[in-house]
């Protein structure tokens, strides 16, 4: 290795640093506030370190890694959303009898498997971050070890993981062994060779078995049903991390794999995709009417979210690379802002779940309901948010390809959609008699931290829905 | 430059009402009154300078175009002509009636609701002023939510569910639209490899066989059911009848007046040949909107019911007279629009008043309040005969004249569609008589109008009257850039000349490059 791999590689090398640094300083002194103080300095100088990176994209280091705009770009939005995540978490903690430290370890871990994910051009390196996301997300989702369904969510996450993992392992053994390659460049070449595709059961079966396990880790229908468990039993915190940075690096990795690949070309695998994204915004969107659990009605969403993604993967182009990167990026910034206001809202006991916590927010702590408020306007697809230009931008690429079914299906599922996050936020604005007492009470005020978090998530909500353009500038120079 | 304070003056002054709101209470209304007054300025000198420099007889008195997100095409690109400016005007006024009506109304939550009402506001001069599709489908979105506000927030008993329905039926069929927007502008960009959505380049973009007819029907669904046209009117007695006085008032006098401006602008002139393939089913439908909203209106004991189902039966005439498609029937809906805004608007005011005073709004509990409250009658009186089409009241000119309009294009359907006049009548009557003659019903005394609300009905009694007797400075205003619309859109009725071949001359020749033959 040269020393310019090692710059390209810095982002990763940061953050394996202060791994080391959090865990000796837990094993030297426990103390909440610097544990949190050096994951916050961690993240934020790996974050800073991508545009030195940037300068020697793209670099292959090593056959297992390559760092190009690409994988800086998906790195920036899976270390921003760490970072929101570890900045909102203090509060939810500090409320908790177990110790906190260690989440802000696992976390750290977590980001480093989710970047190493992004940045792999290999199977192995593929495999090795997807482990090391997994296996900390397990420990993770299990945190608050006080409550049953916390600890259930781990388990179910470890036995759903361990499934679509092995999955994986096995459809990528099958490939090989028809290819002889793990690398994805090979790989993309020889699916272009679209007979020995159509021809090889090998390739057919180990394929269908990379697709099962990442619509597992996507959550897309039919391998959407332990998201609601998950994302309802996990602390909120978690939860907005499963929803963001590890979404993020599998759809990111998804369309590493298949970019090279004209879909077109395979009707089989094209219709396998299709289906999928038209499920899951069918069943996503329409499970999520019938929800009673904030957290429950947000992991359907996710999963309708997903399928608008597939649609705009399957558009195909460069333009879909792009438009998929935005909309991941507007979609995490919302989802993470919804889960921050949960997780402020938050009690040791139980997390703020239920229609009946955000009834009446907006007169009981307006700010937080005006953030929530942005933040499912957002989701929704309303004008002046991210989201709105991000579903612009999904439902522009599939009619521009001529997938008139899918931006159909698209615009009437989200249509459905409006209704749950209308629900809630009209909950928000619905006062309860008993409460009128509560609304004259002095107001909480939020601790620093927070307020710039949510601050930041909202006025780039806001921002990236009135100037789009020249976030669209940077993807479009990092994404060749 | 001037366009874009018009739609930025609401908003930023409805974040400045919210927050002075949480300081100083009641400067909130006072923060909404006087931004809408000092735009009402603005527009004034503006129609001065208009009328002064003699830029009124070009079809287009001003453009902005800014580049917003270049790499798609979008750019922000306002332009303002007759019908526009005529529309605009009328948002200012009623958005001033609507501030003086909620002015004692609204005593809970007002930042908040003043917000609303100015961003409802600042999103329909938005959509009046829009010459890029996107910037156009971004306002009409923007309205929405706002509104939403207004009715689930500050409604009556049912508000939920009536504002939840109102913004389900809006939101999905604007999402049909957005479906044909984008279909007309990789249609576009295919033949001439420009993507935009810039408004004058895609006109005259040739969409043949049933995409024509499919991107057409995306628009005029979206539009039918603002409108309300038969049959996606059923979101709207909810919406009037739970919104608040303002809410009602904005609904009624400017959100359905964008649907019937989306159709002038955009339905007629983009897809000319496929809109000319429905017109007939799209006027019986309308000629079926007038009867049916008018035998409805006469079955309801609600005040606000009734008069919203009247607004149905008046838009009926709208959507006739565009459908007919020539300057004179253009003409008289123009008037119409802004002479329903000014009726129904005074309708809701006095029906918000009524609930003030007897905390109902149904008409059978009231009765004799004649003597009770005068005032009050004479300007019901004066606003519901107005509403029947009076002669020498804005109303008559406005269905005169979209029926001798229709009548050159149709001579049947303007004979069906005169048979709600007589419904109009009925119901109109049946108010006065069963509010205020009969016996006193009422035990407690009740206070007529206060002078705020009596300004603001005086106010759009004279604009009926002046219309009524002097309808020529709108005539006069709107008819270069309608006479435009007619002429650069060759658009025949079916089995009157058949489907037009002619060439079809863009509005701006130079954007395009000359003349485009519409398929034929």
């Amino acid at each position: 290795m040269q020393r310019l791999d090692f710059i390209a590689l810095g982002p990763l090398l940061i953050v394996a640093v202060f791994i080391v640094a959090v865990m000796v300083m837990i094993a030297i002194k426990r103390r909440h506030a610097s544990t949190l103080a050096l994951s916050v300095l961690g993240l934020l100088s790996a974050l800073f370190n991508l545009p030195f990176a940037a300068r020697y994209a793209p670099r292959v280091v090593t056959p297992l890694l390559v760092i190009d705009g690409y994988a800086l770009f998906y790195m920036g939005l899976i270390l921003a959303s760490a970072l929101a995540t570890v900045a909102l978490s203090h509060g939810y903690l500090s409320k908790m009898d177990d110790p906190p430290e260690e989440f802000y370890l696992l976390t750290l871990i977590a980001t480093l498997g989710s970047i190493v994910l992004v940045a792999s051009r290999h199977m192995g390196s593929f495999f090795l971050g997807l482990e090391i996301l997994s296996v900390s997300l397990y420990a993770l989702s299990a945190y608050t070890r006080s409550r049953d369904e916390s600890i259930e969510a781990g388990l179910k996450y470890l036995v759903l993981a361990g499934v679509s993992a092995s999955f994986l392992l096995f459809g990528v053994a099958l490939i090989y062994a028809e290819t002889g390659t793990m690398d994805f460049p090979s790989m993309g070449a020889v699916f272009q060779q679209g007979s020995a595709f159509s021809q090889s059961v090998y390739i057919m079966a180990g394929m269908g078995f990379v697709i099962v396990a990442i619509g597992f880790k996507l959550a897309v229908v039919p391998f959407h049903m332990w998201t609601p468990d998950i994302y309802q039993g996990a602390p909120a915190p978690v939860t907005a991390f499963v929803a963001t940075a590890s979404k993020g690096a599998v759809a990111a990795f998804l369309i590493r794999l298949f970019a090279p690949v004209d879909l077109t070309a395979f009707p089989g695998l094209y219709a396998i995709f299709g289906c999928m994204a038209v499920g899951s915004m069918v069943a996503g969107n329409v499970l999520a009417l019938m929800q009673d659990n904030v957290k429950r009605l947000l992991a359907y969403s996710s999963i309708a979210h997903m399928g608008y993604l597939l649609t705009a993967f399957l558009a195909g182009g460069k333009d879909s690379i792009v438009f998929v990167a935005f909309y991941l990026a507007a979609y995490s910034a919302s989802i993470l802002g919804c889960f921050g206001v949960m997780t402020l809202l938050s009690e040791k006991e139980r997390d703020a779940d239920a229609f009946s916590d955000f009834q009446n927010l907006f007169y009981k702590r307006p700010w937080l309901a005006g953030v929530m408020t942005a933040m499912l306007l957002s989701l929704a697809g309303i004008p002046l948010t991210a989201g709105f230009i991000g579903k612009f931008f999904v439902v522009s690429a599939s009619v521009k390809t001529a997938h008139w079914g899918l931006a159909l299906t698209l615009a009437l599922t989200s249509g459905a959609g409006l209704f749950y996050y209308l629900r809630l936020i009209v909950t928000m604005f619905t006062s309860v008699p008993s409460d009128r007492s509560e609304s004259v009470m002095p107001q909480k005020r939020l601790p620093a931290l927070d307020a710039l978090t949510l601050t930041v998530l909202t006025t780039l909500v806001a921002w990236l829905g009135i100037t789009p353009a020249w976030f669209m500038g940077i993807l479009e120079r990092m994404i060749p | 430059m001037i366009m874009a304070w018009l739609i930025l003056i609401p908003i930023f002054c409805g974040i400045l009402a919210w927050i002075l709101d949480r300081r100083i209470t009641g400067s909130a209304r006072w923060t909404a009154l006087v931004a809408l007054s000092s735009n009402l300025g603005v527009l004034c000198f503006l129609v001065r300078s208009f009328t002064v420099s003699g830029v009124t007889q070009q079809p287009y008195l001003m453009d902005l175009d800014i580049p917003w997100i270049s790499s798609a095409g979008i750019h922000f690109h306002l332009a303002m002509d007759g019908l526009s400016l005529v529309l605009v005007l009328l948002t200012h006024l009623l958005g001033l009636v609507a501030v003086l009506s909620s002015w004692k109304e609204i005593r809970e939550k007002e930042g908040f609701f003043y917000f609303n009402l100015l961003w409802v506001l600042g999103g329909i001069i938005g959509v009046f002023l829009s010459m890029d599709l996107f910037l156009f489908y971004f306002f009409w979105e923007m309205m929405l939510i706002p509104m939403f506000f207004l009715i689930s927030v500050y409604g009556h008993e049912n508000r939920i569910y009536a504002s939840v329905k109102f913004f389900l039926f809006t939101q999905v069929s604007g999402l049909l639209m957005l479906l044909s927007i984008l279909g007309l502008y990789f249609v576009h960009a295919d033949i001439t490899g420009n993507y935009t959505f810039n408004y004058f380049e895609l006109l005259g973009t040739p969409v043949s066989g049933i995409f024509g007819i499919l991107f057409m029907l995306g628009f005029l669904v979206a539009f039918a059911v603002k409108l309300p046209a038969f049959p996606f009117h059923t979101w709207l007695p909810d919406a009037h009848t739970e919104a608040p006085t303002a809410g009602s008032i904005i609904l009624a006098g400017l959100l359905l007046k964008t649907g019937a401006y989306g159709m002038i602008r955009f339905v007629i002139p983009l897809f000319p040949d496929a809109a000319a393939a429905v017109s007939k089913t799209v006027m019986v439908l309308a000629v079926a909107g007038i009867i049916y909203g008018a035998l409805l209106a006469l079955s309801q004991t609600d005040f606000k019911r009734l008069v919203a189902y009247t607004s149905v039966s008046h838009m009926g005439f709208v959507m006739l007279g565009i459908f007919a498609w020539n300057t004179l029937a253009l003409q008289g809906v123009v008037i119409q629009l802004i002479c329903h805004g000014l009726s129904t608007g005074a309708l809701f005011f006095l029906a918000g008043v009524l609930k003030d005073r007897l905390h109902t709004r149904d008409l059978n509990k009231m009765g004799g309040l004649w003597a009770a409250v005068p005032k009050m009658a004479v300007l019901t009186l004066f606003f519901a005969l107005a509403s029947l089409g009076l002669p020498g009241l804005g109303n008559f000119i406005a269905e005169f004249t979209i029926l001798l309009g229709v009548f050159k294009a149709d001579k049947i359907m303007a004979a069906a569609a005169s048979a709600g006049l007589v419904g109009a009548a009925v119901y109109s009557l049946w108010i006065i008589q069963s509010a205020f003659h009969g016996p006193l019903t009422i035990k407690e005394t009740i206070a007529d109008l206060s002078f705020r609300e009596t300004t603001a009905l005086v106010l759009m009694l004279l604009g009926l009257v002046w219309l009524g007797m002097n309808p020529g400075p709108v005539f006069r205003m709107a008819q270069p850039s309608l006479d435009h619309l007619t002429r650069s859109v060759s658009f025949e009725h079916p089995g009157m000349c058949g489907v037009s071949s002619k060439p079809v001359t863009c509005l701006h020749p130079e954007y395009s490059g000359g003349t485009v033959h519409a398929a034929p």
